[in-house]
């Protein structure tokens, strides 16, 4: 199916960036702008997914050159569903940015940082072609090293020179990737890579194809922050402010998981024994050394930014597993934690401007002085524990019924391990911050939560995402089987890229 | 030449990551351009190195004649280096300033971050 508005995911945010610039010295109408943005972004991610529901696979040939010579946007579900979650977290991020952001930050271009980000984050998620994948990232790098850097303070300094480091030497392995496998197949667009590896013919030895895989899951596995690559992650992410922090937890990471999905289940499925087995022992190794890096700290971001890591684990089991169940199961959860990752982020902010620490010795008594706020939190720490009837526990409860499905019992017995002790620093951060005596008698900061409303506002609509994600499991996963289902057919994919020949 | 640019591209990457494991920031950014480097040369090189006709049809003809060069890995190549310009521009500036609010160029000085 031709449509030619695919394009506007990656628009609005472009026009909204500029739009901002066109302000660039009147912070107040960049306020508006951004965040109206923000919300027309969600309500055309909202649309498309409707449009790729009800007709299918939605493709445009931009330029009009005609696939594989030209480059292709493609919107399956999967990408669609991305694409809404990073409608999702612009909206939340772009208010709660309002105040919590300050003024001079905000002076030097905050939003319209913002908004390129968001629109490098969804060209990545629309694209059918994997040097147009490559620039997209190099736009969403550029903007998140920037927002990163943005504000000049000594451990953001520290922090974004290991940020860019680390991502400048992976997309120089993805360069490298790129270029080897134009050398090996001739093309670049997914669908007809899909299409030569796939037939007989023309397809290459499988042992040259799964060592260039390697090279694409380094390339990948440095951006979504696996084992053992992560460690430019827990370095940088608690330096930026939290609304930054919560943008790059919900979506950065996510793009690279979504890179990983989509190229091994569309392009190197020729010797699933040895990669996705691969897959399956790098996601067990994530998740253990990620919460056992979070149980250890006590600075909130830090703790919270291991748990990205350990999370990171959930969706490449799903990968590894590789049946319909197990990637429906990958795709709910990405959707599921970005937003619960998000609005512990959020929370942690408020709990700082409320305090003025992020360290959890130094917090006590928030459950007496903002019950709302405590138990705003606690849906969200348990949702990303994983405890019924939250989000979490559908999410893992699939990828287990899934690893169960294939034998993978090794894996199922990490992956609820590994709950368990997320369970455990997760009732930490609620002991330590909101239940236990305030150590001390400090002045407290004259802030209001209920009168701050750009504070508060974006955690509630993330918090009534995750129960839309909960109680709605029924419709939603319907759809994520859908997902699941495409993915394991690229068939389909090929044949909406390339046409019927396909 | 397609014997030679193999070792070539070979020993950027050596340099390159000989460069990006020291300790100065400057060497870093040294490396990091290398590694760009190198890894364009190897779109060139892996893509086929023909010294054939320029992709364009002649006035004469309907089609274009081959044997021709490929120019899409040319276009790869821009592409990248057009990048890797902005990105190193970035580094260079984020590279001063973290020089000035750290007071050293030494990256084992520059771990306040990692707890």
């Amino acid at each position: 199916m031709m449509n030619r508005f695919l394009i506007l995911p990656i628009v609005v945010p472009l026009l909204t960036a500029v739009l901002c610039l066109l302000f660039f010295r009147k912070p107040r109408a960049q306020r508006w702008i951004g965040v109206s943005g923000a919300g027309l972004l969600l309500g055309v991610s909202l649309w498309l997914l409707q449009v790729v529901w009800q007709q299918g696979i939605q493709t445009v040939q931009v330029g009009n050159w005609q696939a594989p010579f030209g480059i292709t946007l493609v919107a399956d579900l999967f990408s669609a569903v991305m694409v809404v979650l990073a409608g999702v977290l612009g909206v939340a991020v772009a208010i709660y940015s309002w105040e919590s952001i300050d003024a001079q930050r905000q002076a030097f271009g905050y939003y319209p940082l913002m908004h390129f980000l968001l629109m490098g984050v969804c060209g990545a998620f629309l694209t059918g072609d994997l040097f147009n994948l490559y620039v997209w990232f190099e736009v969403m790098l550029m903007a998140s090293f920037v927002l990163l850097a943005l504000g000049g303070e000594r451990g953001q300094m520290e922090g974004a020179i290991k940020y860019v480091t680390l991502n400048l030497l992976s997309s120089a392995i993805f360069l490298a990737a790129l270029g080897l496998l134009y050398g090996l197949a001739g093309t670049l667009n997914m669908a007809d890579l899909a299409q030569k590896f796939a037939s007989t013919a023309s397809a290459p030895s499988n042992a040259i194809v799964t060592a260039l895989s390697m090279l694409f899951l380094a390339a990948f596995g440095i951006k979504a922050a696996v084992f053992p690559l992560f460690f430019w992650l827990p370095a940088s992410y608690h330096t930026p402010p939290v609304a930054v922090t919560a943008l790059f937890s919900g979506l950065l990471t996510k793009v690279g998981v979504y890179s990983l999905i989509r190229v091994f289940t569309l392009i190197f499925v020729q010797d699933t024994v040895y990669t996705h087995t691969l897959l399956l022992v790098i996601a067990g190794l994530t998740m253990i050394t990620g919460v056992l890096g979070a149980v250890a700290q006590n600075e909130m971001r830090r703790l919270l930014s291991f748990h990205i890591i350990s999370q990171i684990g959930y969706p490449l089991m799903g990968l590894g597993i590789f049946t319909p169940l197990g990637l429906a199961a990958a795709v709910y959860f990405v959707f599921h934690v970005s937003i619960a990752k998000s609005t512990l982020f959020l929370i942690s902010g408020v709990i700082a401007r409320l305090r003025g620490v992020y360290d959890l010795k130094k917090l006590g008594g928030l459950y007496k002085k903002e019950a709302w706020l405590a138990i705003l939190f606690l849906i969200a720490a348990l949702s990303l524990a994983g405890l019924p009837p939250s989000s979490g526990f559908f999410a893992k409860l699939s990828l287990v019924l899934a690893g169960l499905q294939q034998a993978q019992y090794l894996i199922v017995a990490v992956s609820l391990g590994v709950s368990l002790l997320t369970l455990f620093s997760m009732v930490k951060i609620w002991n330590e911050a909101f239940w236990k005596e305030k150590p001390t008698v400090e002045d407290e900061t004259k802030f209001a939560l209920a009168q701050n409303w750009s504070w508060i506002l974006p955690i509630l609509f993330l918090v009534g995402v995750t129960i839309v994600l909960s109680f709605g499991i029924g419709p939603i996963f319907r759809l994520m089987s859908q997902v699941g289902n495409q993915l394991m057919n690229p068939q389909l994919y090929i044949q909406a890229v390339l046409g019927g020949g396909g | 030449m397609e014997m030679v640019l193999p070792f070539v591209i070979g020993s950027l990457y050596a340099m390159a990551i000989y460069m990006l494991l020291r300790r100065s920031l400057v060497k870093l950014l040294i490396g990091l351009g290398l590694l760009s480097h190198a890894s364009n040369l190897l779109i060139f090189t892996a893509s086929g190195l023909t010294r054939f006709k320029a992709p364009v049809i002649p006035m004469t003809a309907e089609q274009l004649q081959s044997p021709h060069a490929d120019p899409l890995p040319q276009a790869l190549i821009l592409t990248a280096i057009v990048i890797s310009f902005g990105v190193t521009a970035f580094a260079l500036a984020l590279a001063y300033r973290a020089y000035r609010s750290v007071n050293t160029d030494d990256l084992d000085q520059m771990k306040s971050t990692d707890a």
